[in-house]
């Protein structure tokens, strides 16, 4: 489903090198969990996926269902399925959270040459969603993520992530300043989406989030590479361990 | 003091193009604004309250032309049911306007109340004008208390059903239009006016507010969509003990748009809000100017302007609130803002608060930027394509002074307007 292959970053306004050739698949109904320490590039990675500015691609590929993402806007991406969960989900003063979300649906839909999806048809979808997000009624009307608690702001990614239904979820640090309850929300939220058809990539810095959403696979990030694959009992070894011995071992 | 040669020259070349019109009870009133016309000179950009819009297409003899622009945007207010008075170039379109049979109002044109000898308009008209050229001078309002020969008196008595819907048709390229309304609003009665159109290649209006005690007066006015006309409007606004007076102005395109605001909170517990949008491109100059002196107690006064520039266009505001030290408990708000779409374009700002009373609550803020990268990335990682992103930024940029309009289906005509103008620029 994703593939990145030999991916090298760097910035564009500074020659500086962020991701030094990142490989990495994730197949159709998997998780793929990345973990690694502060500034290896795993933000800068989803980022780049998802067509964020300021980024140079100098090397490498990056294509979903066989389509390269690299070449496309933002939002062909995000219609080619791609979504991205924020580590830091913005603040948009003036602009109504329902409404944001049942543009983005409908922008989607269009780019896709399907239909818009009925006022109704969306209010009530959106309701039942946001309902399992314990998101209430007054979230949905302020503007989007403005006034937001932490744990709100993760849970209304999770609330986008539901009403566009993408191929491949990003998952960036969604688990980082939430409470265990707040996190249990978010991990049934994305587990109520796994099935066959979907890939999901997590970033996360904790095992924590990785007890309750179940990774096929995990993958140590460090400076700007993927340096270790394995099972879940990876994602243990960091937690019990540290990056240290992992990082020895590479070098 | 005499006035300088150059201003009185140019003063007496304007004045010598203009004819007083005679006879009736309002000869008085406009005998004394052409005298203080005469005392004070037409404004130069050498005045310091010039100093960012330049006046001179404004007060030069003869109107700079100005194209009519065809568009197929239906009249903006055209779905609401109004009672509506239209002018064309300036002048009363007795044909296009509905009779003025309203319960809760009475009014009458001026031309009407100068053939007369007594008409209550008499101790309104220029008389609010006249106060407010203290302590800034503004020269062509008492210009257009002289020399205006159309517009309306409207006495708000009770509440009528429906508002007013002054329209200003623009049919000549080289029209050149003064137009004076007064508007007087009884104790508790409550009126809503709404106007709309370019009105003209060159128009200069004035309107004067009378508020009695609990009053309410409510306007939304929508400067039409030529681009190369220009406008000098004056509003000037006295308010009564717990009366309220809320004002909100579209502007959409026009080479050059002067808009003055001065209101007196004189009785207490009086509440003012003035706000504003446009947007424009290119030649575009864009000036707000407002005066909001406070004298009674636990006030309230709102202003919230919001200009989107691009192309080189360029957005003035000058905002005062000036607190007197009997307006106790005054609650005073200015925000003006400038959002670029490019950076061709510039936003002049001087905002200023003077206060005599200590125990008062007054904030202002100006800031101009462009759209928010970061906001913008956001809408398009939902799939939001850029141009309808931006639109979208754009609109919740411009909210809070829509969001001062208080009735709903006016506000989303505006925000429509808004929108289609954006869209025509994708
Ligand atoms: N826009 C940027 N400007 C400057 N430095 C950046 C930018 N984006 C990323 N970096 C740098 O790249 C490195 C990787 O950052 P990031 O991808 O955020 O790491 P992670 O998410 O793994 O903590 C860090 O050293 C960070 O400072
Ligand atoms: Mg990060």
């Amino acid at each position: 489903m994703l593939n990145i292959k030999n991916l090298h970053v760097q910035l564009e306004d500074e020659d500086k090198q962020i991701l030094k050739g990142v490989d990495l698949t994730v197949e159709a109904g998997k998780v793929h969990a990345i973990m690694g320490p502060n500034g290896s590039g795993k933000s800068t990675l989803s980022y780049v996926l998802s067509g964020k500015g300021g980024y140079e691609v100098t090397d490498g590929s990056a294509t979903l269902d066989g389509e390269s993402l690299l070449e496309l806007e933002a939002e062909e991406r995000a219609a080619a399925g791609l979504f991205l969960a924020f580590q830091y989900p913005v603040e948009i003063p003036g602009v109504g959270n329902m409404t944001f979300l049942r543009t983005a649906v409908n922008a989607q839909r269009k780019a896709r040459g399907e239909d818009e999806m009925s006022a109704a048809e969306f209010l009530k979808e959106v309701r039942a969603t946001a309902k399992s997000l314990k998101i209430d009624a007054d979230m949905l009307k302020r503007p989007v993520n403005v006034g937001f608690s932490g744990g709100e702001k993760k849970r209304n990614e999770i609330l986008q992530m539901a009403m566009l239904s993408p191929k491949m979820c990003i998952l960036d640090e969604t688990d980082s300043g939430l409470d265990v309850d707040a996190m249990k929300l978010v991990a049934e939220g994305v587990n109520a989406l796994r099935d066959e058809n979907r890939g999901f990539l997590v970033i996360t810095h904790y095992q924590r989030l990785l007890d309750h959403i179940k990774p096929d696979v995990v993958h140590i990030m460090a400076n700007g590479r993927i340096i270790k694959s394995g099972g879940p009992e990876l994602a243990l070894e960091v937690e019990n361990n540290g990056y240290a011995d992992i990082l020895a071992e590479v070098e | 003091m005499a006035l300088p040669e150059l201003k009185k020259t140019a003063t007496e070349a304007r004045l010598n193009a203009m004819e007083l019109p005679e006879g009736g009870c309002l000869v008085d009133a406009r005998r004394a604004a052409l005298s203080r016309v005469q005392t004070m000179g037409l404004p130069n950009r050498r005045d310091e309250y010039w100093k960012y819009t330049r006046p001179d297409t404004l007060t030069q003899d003869t109107a700079p032309t100005a194209a009519v622009f065809k568009h197929d945007e239906a009249p903006i207010f055209g779905e609401f049911d109004c009672l509506k008075i239209v002018f064309v170039d300036g002048v009363y379109d007795a044909e296009a306007s509905d009779d003025f049979e309203l319960e809760g109002v009475q009014i009458s044109r001026l031309s009407e109340i100068d053939a007369k000898d007594i008409h209550w308009t008499k101790d309104l008209y220029g008389v609010l004008e006249a106060r407010g050229q203290d302590p800034v001078q503004r020269p062509l309002a008492a210009l257009n208390t002289a020399f205006a020969n159309d517009g309306v008196a409207i006495w708000v008595t009770g509440k009528p059903s429906k508002p007013i819907n002054l329209v200003y048709n623009h049919n000549s390229d080289s029209s050149d239009a003064m137009l004076h309304h007064v508007i007087r609003v009884d104790a508790g009665a409550e009126a809503t006016v709404l106007e709309n159109g370019p009105a003209a290649a060159r128009f200069n209006k004035c309107i004067e507010v009378d508020i009695a005690d609990g009053g309410a007066l409510h306007m939304v006015c929508a400067q039409g969509r030529d681009h190369e006309r220009r406008a000098a409007t004056h509003m000037f606004a006295r308010l009564r003990k717990e009366s309220v007076f809320k004002s909100f102005t579209l502007t959409v395109n026009g080479v050059l748009t002067r808009n003055e605001t001065v209101v007196e909170l004189l009785g207490d517990d009086a509440v003012v809000h003035v706000a504003g949008a446009c947007v424009g491109d290119g030649d575009f100059h864009h000036d707000d100017t407002v005066f909001i002196t406070h004298e009674g107690e636990n006030c309230e006064s709102r202003q919230v302007f919001k200009k989107v520039l691009r192309n080189g266009a360029t957005g003035v505001f000058q905002g005062k609130i000036l607190v007197k030290d009997t307006a106790q408990k005054t609650d005073g708000y200015q925000i003006s803002q400038a959002l670029m779409l490019d950076d061709d374009s510039q936003f002049l700002a001087k905002p200023e608060l003077e206060i005599y009373a200590d125990d008062v609550a007054c904030s202002h803020g100006s800031t101009s930027g462009a759209i928010d990268e970061e906001a913008l990335f956001y809408l398009q990682s939902r799939g939001v394509p850029l141009n309808e992103a931006t639109d979208l930024l754009t609109l919740a940029f411009l909210a809070e002074a829509v969001d001062e309009i208080g009735d709903q289906d006016v506000a989303e005509t505006i925000v429509s307007r808004l929108e289609n103008w954006l869209i025509r620029r994708h």
